[in-house]
């Protein structure tokens, strides 16, 4: 079976792999040394960047985190000052919301949903980098600012009046409402591409039953991000507008409202925890299927699983928000759709287990890690059972359990299933398996880490510790609890240590992977291991939902698209027929010259607000020159053209 | 001196005592916590029963399940009656943990109406205003004369409800006591109420618990529910205006109060020392606790804390005093002697 576009030109003669192989590499890849490395518009390169870097911003978290629990490690610790802790703990939680988990979770839909709806790039690759570089920019802004000591110190959450320009001045809590530009700025259009990629880039024939479960939950979670990132980025302009040019959004004094921030930043704030988890579940589908030698069960039900919590997750803002004067009858309403949320990822992990029970098990790391989700996430998820409900929450919020609560949720919600997603998806990545003894120390101390350090902070809630505090009297009865907690977080600490050894080794000389190590079903699993520049020497047509398990699966390839031009296949969004071929962008330096200028003129702005003014001159300039139409892009396109 | 000692020793002990229950939300003392306590256990309760269930399903799948490899192949087959099973065996699931949400539902929106509904009568009316970082708290009446400051500590009658309007004069603190009640925001330009009822004597520990910047941590108050006549007692020593200072030294301590800078920003009634930008001193030596909760009040925290506030609450607003030795010791005199 073959499809082939309306407009294909006549086949010519049959090539060999080898000639295929180096003509497509051609036309895919971007020229050598630095000014290539600049101008990388790959969508496996880009998502490769994304996830390091982002790893790289967890390990910052993870030591930020490991101070507090030094300094918390025993009662009136005098080691780290109010100052500085206040400064690490907001560093802590921005670090990992904002440049660790949602770039993460969206540089593993970058580098992977291509490769598993079956095409060669990403759309709007050149967006792609320069939502990259942005992203980059804002996270050394952020941690430069830190290490001149003008890190922000109000909190992830930054409440106004206390971040506002009265109670926060100096430059702290700019840098970190420009961080907020930054990173939206990136997620926004790396939102935009996903969707735009999945609706358009699939293979013919992977119709919308058929597209696999993680391209699902990243299909979801980019329209998450499209309707919840512009509360907060209005949100955070308006901070800094109060706090640079002197409005008074959220001045009660000159008829602002402090609370306003609360209800902008929640509307942003739960919804953001969410796409931080769906991506993970999407993770979670594949490596399952895959050591249980079983296709999901129930994918009707994943799919409208992952919709509904979607949906739901932008009704729950408010139980943050409990012990402000928030009126009864909606504190009911919130509670009722807070706890209502546990549903759709019950009915998920209700069908993982009766895929698990009528599998074959295969008790390799990746599996592991998604195990323990099982464990850990079940508890976080009763947990946050309990915070929906009004009068529980006005005991436990912003203490202790809180902190227990949303660690439970985030790591085991999304970390686990993300350290799995990196044992199962390192070999396609690297061309390398990673070693199994360590990631199987790895696992275990992590699990037992996690746990010892997570677990007693429920206790610690209840028995009345507040969060964000940088020390606590030594006759209240915290200290055994605290104490626990500090070694369990060296154990983490130790696991991850030896995640990188890992690596490390790996990449050195780590034992080759061929295509398809795990006998998996999706499409990336077809082409070879680390993939070729352009993905797929043929786009594959896909016949089933388990590819690479039916006989059918891969019903033929597509022919027609040339060889010597980045070109690739459009299809139709619901049922992925052949629409018309399309040539993609060139590599170039410009998205990496005009994010610089964006970051010039985003940072300039902390300090004048003319800076607003003349910075655009530049970003004009840069983004003028990269979309200026080229002549001979254009006489290539028309040359290609074919009469029907 | 010797009863400051004993007051401190006193309070040692009834802190050792309490050590892990008097700022805790799973020792009730009054009938709001009680509540949310009953609503906590039945949730514990439910939640653990359904974790175990899904444990238990979970536990069993891994354990029945045959073992395989990367080279095993996949069981793609479909059979119509397993899956029939399956669908059954979600649905069921997905049913009960939808009724046993709706349960909790039911039970939280009940115990939020418990909690609405406290009998409001004979009540004391406190206004707490939280600054950066400490409580001053105007105990209201309808007489004028009998209202009265004081800072850090609330004294509240056993029995009686309290009601506490919250106000903020900066940036939203959190009035929480974990054995009274949950907690409430005090929200700069919003006033706020919370309402709850000692049934046990005792001193209960209270703390900040929304992030309000450099020294949250170290802005926490006690509650001490007393029998109803000491209360009164309490309440009524409060009125008074200050002791007159009694001998040369706790002269020289007033002279040194009211042309140093304290004045500036502390209350004495009966003095001219007339500022609100700090804690009102009126009755400082009956006060269990110095720089809301930073320290025990000893004569000698008392001088360090004068000296030099920022080694213990760094950041604190109150500056460094500097003072001549005996300068120093006269104004200590002199507060301590203010019961």
């Amino acid at each position: 079976v073959s499809a082939r576009p309306n407009d294909a030109p006549s086949a010519s003669a049959p090539l060999s792999a080898d000639e295929e192989h180096a003509r497509l590499s051609k036309a895919w890849s971007s020229g050598p040394g630095l000014h290539g490395f600049l101008s990388d518009i790959d969508h496996k390169t880009i998502g490769r960047r994304f996830i390091v870097t982002a790893f790289g911003f967890f390990i910052a978290g993870g030591v930020l985190a490991a101070l507090m629990r030094l300094q918390l490690a025993r009662p009136e610790n005098t080691l780290i000052g109010p100052d500085l802790y206040n400064q690490i703990f907001t560093m802590h939680g921005t670090t990992m919301m904002f440049l660790f988990a949602v770039p993460i979770m969206l540089g593993m839909g970058v580098y992977l949903v291509p490769l598993m709806v079956g095409t060669r790039n990403i759309v709007f690759p050149r967006m792609n980098a320069f939502a990259y570089w942005v992203f980059l920019f804002g996270g050394l802004m952020l941690y430069t600012a830190f290490l001149l000591n003008a890190g922000p110190d109000a909190g992830w959450f930054s409440y106004t009046p206390l971040a506002g320009p009265q109670f926060s001045p100096g430059k702290r809590a700019d840098f970190w409402a420009q961080l907020i530009t930054f990173t939206e700025v990136s997620a926004l259009l790396v939102a935009v591409i996903l969707i735009a990629t999945i609706f358009k880039l699939r293979a013919p024939g992977m119709t919308l039953d058929r597209i696999p479960l993680f391209v699902w939950a990243q299909l979801v979670t980019a329209f998450t991000v499209m309707f919840a990132m512009p509360a907060v980025m209005y949100a955070s302009t308006a901070l800094i507008s109060d706090r640079l040019v002197g409005t008074h959004f959220y001045n009660p004094a000159e008829g602002g409202d402090s609370l306003l921030w609360q209800h902008l930043f929640w509307f942003f704030g739960h919804p953001e925890v969410y796409l931080i988890f769906m991506p993970a579940l999407g993770m979670i589908s594949p490596i399952i299927e895959t050591f249980s030698r079983r296709p999901i069960f129930g994918y009707t039900a994943m799919v409208v699983s992952l919709i509904a919590t979607a949906f739901l997750s932008f009704s729950l803002w408010v139980h943050h928000m409990f012990a402000t004067d928030v009126p009864e009858l909606a504190k009911s309403f919130f509670t009722a759709a807070s706890m209502i949320i546990a549903i759709p990822t019950a009915v998920q992990i209700f069908c993982w287990i009766t895929t698990l029970w009528s599998g074959r098990l295969n008790f390799r790391t990746p599996m592991l890690f998604v195990l323990a989700f099982f464990f850990i996430l079940t508890l976080g998820g009763l947990t946050g059972i309990m915070l929906g409900s009004v009068p529980l929450d006005l005991q436990i919020h912003d203490t202790y359990f809180v902190v227990a609560h949303l660690h439970y949720v985030l790591i085991g919600g999304a970390v686990f299933p993300l350290f799995g997603a990196f044992y199962y998806w390192f070999p396609k990545m690297t061309g390398r398996m990673l070693s199994e003894t360590l990631g199987r120390w790895n696992f275990w101390l992590f699990f037992i880490g996690f746990n010892l350090t997570f677990f007693p902070m429920h206790n610690l809630g209840l028995h009345g510790m507040p969060r964000r505090v940088y020390t606590y009297p030594a006759d209240v009865g915290w200290n055994l609890l605290n104490a626990l907690a500090s070694i369990g977080a060296a154990t983490i600490a130790v696991s991850i240590l030896i995640f990188i050894v890992n690596v490390v080794r790996t990449l050195r000389r780590g034992q080759r992977a061929p295509g398809d190590p795990w006998g998996a079903p999706g499409l990336e699993w077809l082409t070879s291991s680390p993939p070729p520049p352009y993905n797929f020497a043929h786009i594959p047509v896909v016949g089933a939902r388990e590819p690479l398990w039916e006989a059918h699966g891969v019903a033929g390839r597509v022919e027609g698209l040339t060889f010597d031009t980045p070109m690739t296949l459009v299809t139709r969004f619901t049922d992925a027929a052949p629409d018309h071929r399309i040539i993609f962008p060139k590599p170039t330096i410009w998205p990496f010259v005009s994010a610089v200028a964006v970051a010039v003129l985003f940072i300039s702005s902390i300090f004048t607000p003319w800076a607003v003014v003349w910075g655009s001159i530049p970003v004009a300039i840069a983004l003028t020159i990269w979309f200026w139409p080229k002549q001979d892009e254009n006489r290539e396109s028309v040359a290609l053209e074919v009469k029907p | 001196m010797r009863r400051h000692v004993c007051g401190f020793t006193l309070l040692a002990c009834a802190n050792a005592a309490a050590a892990a229950t008097f700022q805790d939300a799973l020792t009730p003392a009054g009938p709001q916590a009680s509540h949310i306590y009953d609503l906590w256990m039945l949730m514990l309760w439910v939640c653990s029963v359904v974790f175990v269930a899904i444990m238990m399903a979970y536990g069993i799948a891994l354990w029945r399940a045959p073992r395989s490899t990367e080279r095993t192949p996949a069981d793609t087959t479909e059979s119509p009656a397993r899956e029939r099973r399956h669908v059954i065996a979600v649905s069921i699931a997905t049913a009960v943990s939808t009724l046993g949400l709706f349960g909790l539902i039911v039970a939280s929106v009940m115990t939020d109406r418990a909690l609405a509904s406290l009998p409001l009568g004979e009540g004391i009316v406190i206004n707490v205003t939280a600054h950066q970082w400490w409580w001053e708290a105007m105990y209201d009446d309808h007489e004028p004369s009998r209202v009265f400051y004081t800072a850090n500590e609330l004294h509240v009658p056993v029995g009686r409800p309290v009601m506490v309007r919250l106000r903020s004069s900066d940036v939203i603190h959190s009035f929480w006591v974990p054995n009274l009640h949950g907690k409430r925001d005090l929200i700069p330009g919003r006033d706020l109420l919370i309402t709850f009822r000692a049934d046990k004597a005792g001193l209960y520990r209270g703390q900040c618990a929304e992030f309000c910047g450099h020294q949250h941590a170290k802005m926490a108050f006690l509650v001490i529910a007393q029998e109803p006549e000491k209360y009164e007692r309490w309440a009524a020593a409060q009125r008074e205006a200050a002791r007159e200072p009694q001998d040369d030294t706790q002269k020289l301590g007033q002279r040194v109060f009211e042309s140093g800078p304290c004045i500036m920003c502390h209350t004495i009634q009966g003095t001219t020392a007339q500022g609100r930008t700090g804690p009102d001193l009126t009755h400082l030596a009956s006060r269990r606790t110095l720089g809301a909760g930073t320290l025990p009040n000893t004569r000698d925290h008392l001088a360090g804390w004068i000296a030099d506030p920022h080694t213990t609450k760094p950041g604190v607003n109150m500056p460094a005093i500097a003072l001549a030795p005996d300068d120093l010791h006269a104004l200590v005199a002199y507060l301590e002697s203010l019961e």
